[in-house]
């Protein structure tokens, strides 16, 4: 496709592939309230907020790191591929989730399915949402206690693990975005004409 | 268009949407221009910041309209925690500095974001507006097409008047019958949400459609509208009818030509034979009040029906979601929901803190105390809420039954500015939101109308508000 190519690239967003051990959260509908509390939003920048991830489902009532937590596991360190239950980051608008699965190392969440706005959120951060049908996301979730690594191949499509894989969909124009690392602003701004002779057009029909 | 073409019939959503297209090439997300930006301090921070980076200027100011809601102090002069007072400072400088009109601390429009579009006038049939916030779906109840966007499309939308969407789908959600005494429009969305479920409207825009529907205030139908992210629905909208042309009349920033205006917005309704991708419907004639007894707005269930036994859920998914819902909440399965005690009644938030909802509680709260061990907080969701009801002595009212009255913001909905519930308590609340932590960390929610949390406040416990009424 033409379109994001004409524009500036992002440096810190470029997505090829991920290869990393699996995390696994199997627990349906996660919020955005549960991925980053509301008590952690009164921030003016995007830092920090890696640490606070998950952050009333990590700890106990007294602030001490669960155990049984996958995040808190040291056989997790590092885990870049997360794996939830249906329906992952319903609720609130906040990007703050993306924010802070990102700066807590997620680079890949995979799921049945996904809230329609943190899907965007994710995107627009260089997170990769997969979807896959349940009983491909019940295998990887079994990884979780492994230390199988897993590869996500945005060229390809394709997750893979030591003796399978599957095939996920995406929209061309996120995989594009994520593969040349596109800035969507900058592809918005390209088309400032347009936006322009739009406005003309409407103030021509309202003001007549 | 001449009589010999064939018009395609189209919806509500197709019109709005066509007409707002700037840019739709193939393989790409279109392009939607944006009439109407609304603008908070909680999500706005980093997209101002993105903005100064690039030297990038707001493109249409005058679409953009900002107010403080969600992290400021309810109590009258207080100050807001030092990250919180930072957040706010912050968009008073991003608004002066980018020339945008706030409704700031102090201001007599101040208020939430999704009740003061609407009042001040700002919210109109046919629009496209987007906010920071997932409750933008709350201005879809004027027949605009209305929905959240996360912090990076603030930006795109500052800079651009625009954002890059894929077009929906949509639902045609038919609600029809006549509401029993003590129901309400709260009670209506929280059937659809537990008939429906959290993920169930995903990816669709909703159209409310319906003899219920057509009943409704706008207040009512903001409320329905206002929920539709519950279930996932990227926005909810209503057809634009004479109650919605009435409420727009002399509000301060009504379009003026007024009839004109009315003309144009009588075109946007669903053309007979045009198609829905889903239709749902509901029947809520015989509809009970509602209450949820877990940690989603899905998990409702009537008033006089019994906690959900995990056991009966569909699949080992859902029953481990009950379960674990139900131990976050400590109830027990098969015992009834009426009779659960509550520590804390919230009456407000942008699903129910108009005035009608405030009228609502005074309705049940006259004359009648606050359970002993019962704290009530009741908080207006704008300014001119609050005028309007201390005109109207619902203060007085709230006040006589023990309760809390409050400056409007947010508040208990989302506890970012110390109004919150602690670990353990349960609140009864009006907002929209029982997530675990929602209302403070470790608290515990009952969601329901402002009937039902005005009565559980005289109770001390979940009620049925129709032994009140
Ligand atoms: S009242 Fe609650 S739901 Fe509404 S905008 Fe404020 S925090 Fe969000």
């Amino acid at each position: 496709m033409n379109g994001p190519a004409r524009t500036l690239a992002h440096p810190s967003h470029g997505f090829t592939s991920v290869r990393s051990i699996i995390a696994s959260l199997p627990m349906e509908n996660i919020d955005t309230d549960q991925i980053i509390p509301a008590r952690f939003l009164k921030i003016t920048d995007k830092a920090g907020l890696g640490e606070h991830v998950f952050e009333d489902l990590r700890r106990a009532p007294d602030g001490s790191l669960r155990a049984d937590f996958p995040l808190n596991r040291s056989d997790r360190a590092g885990a870049a591929i997360l794996v939830a239950g249906d329906n992952f980051g319903c609720g609130s608008s906040r990007e703050h989730a993306a924010w802070a699965l990102s700066g807590a190392g997620i680079r890949v969440v995979v799921s049945t399915s996904f809230a329609d706005i943190f899907r965007g959120n994710a995107l627009k951060n260089g997170i990769l949402p997969v979807v896959l049908p349940a009983a491909e996301v019940r295998r990887l979730a079994g990884l979780d206690r492994t230390t199988t690594a897993v590869t996500v191949d945005l060229k390809t499509q394709e997750v893979q693990w030591p003796d399978g894989r599957a095939s996920f969909q995406i929209d061309p124009f996120a995989r594009a975005c994520l593969l040349e690392g596109v800035d969507e602003l900058g592809y918005i701004l390209a088309h400032d004409d347009a936006i322009t002779a739009f406005e003309q057009r409407r103030k021509g029909a309202a003001g007549a | 268009m001449s009589s010999s073409e064939t018009v395609v019939p189209r919806t509500l959503f197709e019109k709005i949407w066509d007409s707002h297209l700037v840019v739709s090439e193939p393989g790409a997300p279109a392009l939607l221009y944006i009439d109407l930006h609304l603008v908070h301090e909680v999500t706005s921070p980093q997209a101002f910041a993105g903005l100064r980076k690039r030297g990038l200027s707001v493109r249409r100011p005058g679409r953009t309209v900002a107010t403080v809601d969600h992290s400021i102090p309810t109590l009258q002069g207080a100050q807001a925690d030092p990250l919180a007072a930072a957040q706010i400072a912050m968009l008073e400088k991003n608004a002066a500095e980018f020339g945008i009109r706030l409704f700031g601390a102090g201001s007599p429009s101040q208020g939430i974001v999704h009740v003061i579009g609407p009042e001040l006038g700002f919210t109109q049939p046919g629009m496209t507006i987007v906010c920071g916030d997932s409750h933008t779906s709350t201005h879809g109840a004027f027949g605009a097409l209305a929905f959240g966007i996360g912090t990076s499309e603030v930006e795109h939308v500052l800079a651009s008047q625009c954002i890059l969407q894929h077009r929906p789908r949509t639902a045609e959600v038919r609600i029809e019958g006549t509401l029993q005494p003590g129901v309400t429009a709260k009670d209506v969305i929280l059937a659809l949400l537990a008939k429906i479920g959290i993920g169930g409207g995903t990816g669709h825009v909703f159209e409310y459609t319906g003899s219920t529907v057509r009943a409704f205030s706008m207040e009512e139908r903001m409320t329905l509208c206002n929920m539709s992210i519950e279930g996932g629905a990227r926005a909810g909208m209503i057809a634009p009818d004479d109650t919605t042309f009435a409420y727009i009349a002399g509000r301060k920033h009504d379009p003026g030509q007024l009839d004109d205006a009315v003309r144009n917005w009588r075109l946007l309704r669903t053309d007979p034979g045009a198609h829905y991708d889903m239709t749902i419907s509901l029947d809520v004639a015989n509809l009970p009040p509602m209450v949820t007894f877990g940690t989603n707005p899905g998990m409702g269930i009537p008033v006089t029906a019994n906690i959900p036994e995990p056991g009966m859920a569909k699949d080992a998914a859902g029953r481990a979601s009950l379960e674990k819902a139900l131990a976050y909440m400590g109830l027990r399965p098969g015992t009834p929901i009426a009779g659960q005690p509550v520590q804390h009644a919230f009456i407000g938030s942008c699903t129910n803190g108009r005035l009608s909802d405030l009228r609502m509680a005074a309705s049940i709260l006259r004359g009648r105390k606050v359970a002993a061990g019962v704290r009530l907080l009741v908080v207006p969701g704008s300014q001119h809420v609050k005028r309007q009801a201390e005109q109207e002595g619902l203060d007085h009212v709230f006040k006589e039954a023990g309760g809390e009255w409050r400056e409007p913001g947010c508040s208990m909905c989302i506890a970012m500015n110390g109004d919150d519930v602690p670990a353990g308590e349960y609140a009864v609340s009006t907002s929209n939101r029982n997530f675990e932590g929602r209302q403070g960390k470790g608290s515990r929610t009952f969601l329901a109308s402002p009937l039902t949390a005005a009565a559980a406040a005289v109770a001390g416990t979940i009620v049925d508000v129709r032994t009140f009424v």
